[in-house]
């Protein structure tokens, strides 16, 4: 006799919580046969917004926190990945057919970007913030900062290390993220929420919706509350559109990058802010 | 009973286990010294804790083979990430186990509990961690893509703060990609050997860090070891020049972050409670055993007489004693030595004309202890204006104007550290321009992080520790031969 065994329902990542979608609405999700995996939320308008406001509320707390603290926190993530790695691998082999190897080769990729990019929450400061040596008596130096709410289109072939490869360099700075994932292997997006929950990033900080990216990133390209767009999986959409959308609050918008996006230093610092201090200095 | 009076609250030492004798850590091992071996006590009692292997000529080639052996077949065929990945564990460790080597720490150097458990071990664990990033990043440590290690590096650090010094020079080290030979020093190696089981416990490959005990002499046979090619040192500024003239010509990359004689300057208009209690972190912080102490308070002189009286009353509920008990503002003198040395300079403060001055305060009979002191009516030239204590003795002198604040800050051949307290943002920025000194504290005092370099002016050493530049001290540029030995240069000259 084999044990029957028990299905797992998918839901969205929202504020730390995982409601299912509002309107109701689930799509199938099917393995590399066609054959039934599970019903994935169909993120609605409503959702997307619900989505901005928690990750704005969680803006203040996690960019607050110290580059040493959430290089910690994250790189906890990527402690907690590694002892998930089996799930992780079972879904990727069931939804995008790929051998058990190349599945543990993405996973192995995936923990090792979030550790690549949890070292520089604490460096990427001093890589690109500058003493400036203007002509007069002034102290000035400039120093790059989160620039807030990131909305993000995860890339539609990679299910866990594009995914990872998008988030966790918006999340080095400070930004908070909502993600629309891959709409045809949502899984392991929604499983990364599950270790998210469990490990010690703030909720809000990272939201994660799925469904129809061509259905909710209207929604979030033209949302005041968002300051910044990643277009990277959006290759296949109108993305055009969503920039001259994300125009009415001139956004931050990054193109679309097919594939898997490299972990680069510029991915960190797009998504931040310039401050430059200026402070006289007394002629002694 | 007053309010200053507290009932003992002493750390309890059942979280430590200690062997009876530790031997040098080796190739991943430990393994018997064949120097003489010797107690390490503690300076708060006198009592031994254990006995601590001695590495002669034979021990330190013995490191240094094991650490070139590592270096060769694992550490520097490694990725960045991989070696990043042992730093993340080591940092975990640390932190895991950060009361335990709190209390080793406390027990060993004298420090009060209240700074190892919270400044000293949470600084070594984000030493590792932040370094554990840097080490798959290196092309961004300001040296231009694909920097090289530089392959052993011999390391010698000072008594005052063990672990961290070993953590400021491991982990840029490592991350880096060099092999290490660490000699802790003679007083404290405690912690360095508990660390060393850390090292077993991340399963570290052998010989990637190789940590010998012993006195001055086996620093010396380190440092003076063919095949090692980078030197890294804190101590004292004549064990520095010693260094500097031996390692001349040899190519071996050379850190050196010896004394200070920090000026603290206090102007009128400065926000005085916050003063007070940074003056006092300033100098009786660590006993007074740092390197960067504000050892020379610098008061403008229409303030000179408030600014005593308040330190004084500030001094005056200073608890001195047990370092173990988590009341302690100030711990144990370090060592015998040390302590005389304290005495013999605080004579000479009096001898020279200098008024002196300590809160009435009951010392333990065992062990080595030293009041906090205060020494008035200082001028320039005497010797505790210009020496290094390094203990918990204060020299105040006066300043009229920021000129000549500046100029009396900067009379002095180190340059270290400083000082600046005052809330006119301008004025501080116009004095910190103006001192010759690596790391200036405006209305704060003693405040380290691995993010943020650190290191001297003058004879106060070359090099900084800390941050990228920390970093960079332990790789070379991929396109120059920076390290140019005797030898290379007459070969070059013959062509």
């Amino acid at each position: 006799m084999t044990r029957l065994a028990v299905t797992k329902t998918y839901k969205l990542y929202i504020g730390g919580k995982f409601p299912r979608s509002e309107s109701g609405h689930v799509y199938e999700i099917l393995d590399s046969n066609g054959a039934f995996l599970a019903n994935a939320a169909k993120a609605s308008r409503k959702d997307a917004r619900d989505a901005v406001v928690a990750a704005r509320a969680a803006v203040s707390g996690w960019s607050a926190a110290s580059g040493y603290n959430r290089g910690q926190v994250l790189y906890r993530i990527a402690e907690l990945l590694e002892g998930r790695r089996a799930q992780f691998i079972s879904e990727i082999q069931h939804s995008e057919g790929v051998s058990e190897a190349a599945a543990s080769g993405q996973v192995d990729a995936a923990i090792d970007v979030w550790v690549w990019y949890a070292g520089w929450a604490d460096k990427y400061v001093q890589v690109a913030g500058n003493g400036n040596p203007v002509t007069g008596p002034y102290f000035n130096i400039s120093t790059p900062e989160a620039t807030g709410v990131v909305a993000i289109l995860a890339p539609q072939g990679s299910s866990l290390l594009g995914l990872v490869s998008v988030i966790a360099p918006a999340l080095v700075s400070g930004n908070t993220v909502v993600v629309v994932a891959s709409a045809l292997a949502p899984l392991s997006a929604i499983s990364l929420g599950e270790v998210l929950a469990t490990s010690d990033v703030p909720g809000g900080v990272v939201n994660v919706l799925t469904g129809l990216a061509a259905e909710i990133a209207p929604w979030l390209a033209s949302h005041g509350d968002v300051n910044a767009l990643d277009l990277a999986g959006g290759e296949e959409l109108d993305w055009i559109e969503l920039q001259q959308l994300a125009a009415e609050t001139l956004k931050r918008v990054r193109p679309p990058e097919p594939g898997i996006a490299a972990p680069t230093i510029e991915r960190i610092t797009f998504f931040t802010e310039t401050k430059t201090v200026w402070h006289p200095k007394a002629m002694i | 009973m007053t309010f200053l009076d507290y009932a003992p609250a002493p750390e309890s030492t059942a979280i430590l286990t200690l062997k009876p004798s530790y031997g040098l850590f080796i190739g991943g091992e430990f393994v018997a010294g064949r120097g003489s071996p010797f107690q390490t006590i503690s300076p708060a009692t006198e009592v031994p804790i254990a006995e601590i292997a001695s590495a002669n000529a034979e021990d330190v080639d013995d490191a240094v083979k094991a650490a070139r052996l590592a270096y060769e077949t694992t550490w520097s065929r490694l990725s960045g990430a991989d070696r990043g990945k042992y730093l993340f564990r080591i940092a975990r460790l640390v932190q895991e186990r950060a009361r335990e080597l709190a209390v080793a720490e406390s027990l060993d150097n004298g420090k009060p509990i209240k700074e190892s458990r919270d400044v000293d071990i949470p600084l070594v664990a984000a030493w590792f961690f932040y370094y554990a990033g840097w080490a798959d990043k290196i092309d961004h440590a300001g040296l231009g893509a694909n920097p090289r290690a530089l392959g052993v590096a011999a390391q010698v650090i000072p008594w005052n703060f063990p672990l961290l010094m070993l953590a400021w020079k491991i982990a840029p080290a490592l991350a880096a990609g060099n092999t290490v030979v660490l000699k802790p020093a003679e007083t404290t190696p405690l912690t360095a050997l508990l660390f060393a089981e850390i090292l077993q416990q991340a399963d570290l490959p052998a010989g990637v860090v190789n940590i010998v005990t012993g006195a001055g002499s086996t620093g010396e046979l380190l440092v003076n070891h063919p095949d090692v090619n980078k030197v890294a040192f804190t101590g004292s500024t004549a064990v520095g020049r010693a260094i500097a003239r031996s390692t001349a010509g040899t190519g071996k990359k050379l850190t050196l972050e010896l004394g200070g004689k920090a000026a603290n300057i206090v102007f009128d208009d400065a926000p005085m409670e916050q003063a007070i209690e940074g003056i006092v972190n300033g100098i009786f912080f660590n006993q007074g055993h740092v390197c960067c102490a504000g050892s020379r308070l610098l008061v403008q002189e229409n303030v000179h007489d408030e600014v005593v009286e308040r330190l004084k009353l500030r001094l005056s509920t200073l608890r001195v004693g047990d370092p173990l008990d988590k009341n302690t503002d100030v711990g144990a003198i370090n060592s015998r030595a040390q302590l005389n040395r304290i005495r013999e300079l605080s004579t000479v403060g009096e001898d020279e004309g200098a008024t002196r001055w300590s809160p009435e305060c009951v010392l333990p009979e065992k062990g080595f202890w030293f009041a906090p002191t205060i020494f008035t009516s200082v001028s320039t030239s005497h010797r505790i204006a210009r020496e290094e204590v390094f203990g918990p003795v204060l020299s105040i002198l006066t300043f009229r104007t920021p000129a000549e604040a500046v100029a009396k800050a900067n009379n002095t051949p180190y340059g270290l550290s400083a000082g600046i307290w005052s809330d006119k943002g301008s004025k501080v920025l116009g004095v910190a321009d103006q001192l010759r000194a690596g790391v200036v504290w405006i209305n704060c005092f003693n405040q380290f992080d691995p993010a943020s370099p650190f290191g001297g002016y003058k004879e106060s050493g070359y090099g900084r520790e800390g941050g990228r530049h920390g970093l960079a001290a332990y790789l070379q540029a991929a396109d120059t031969n920076s390290v140019a030995t005797i030898t290379q240069i007459k070969k070059a000259q013959s062509k």
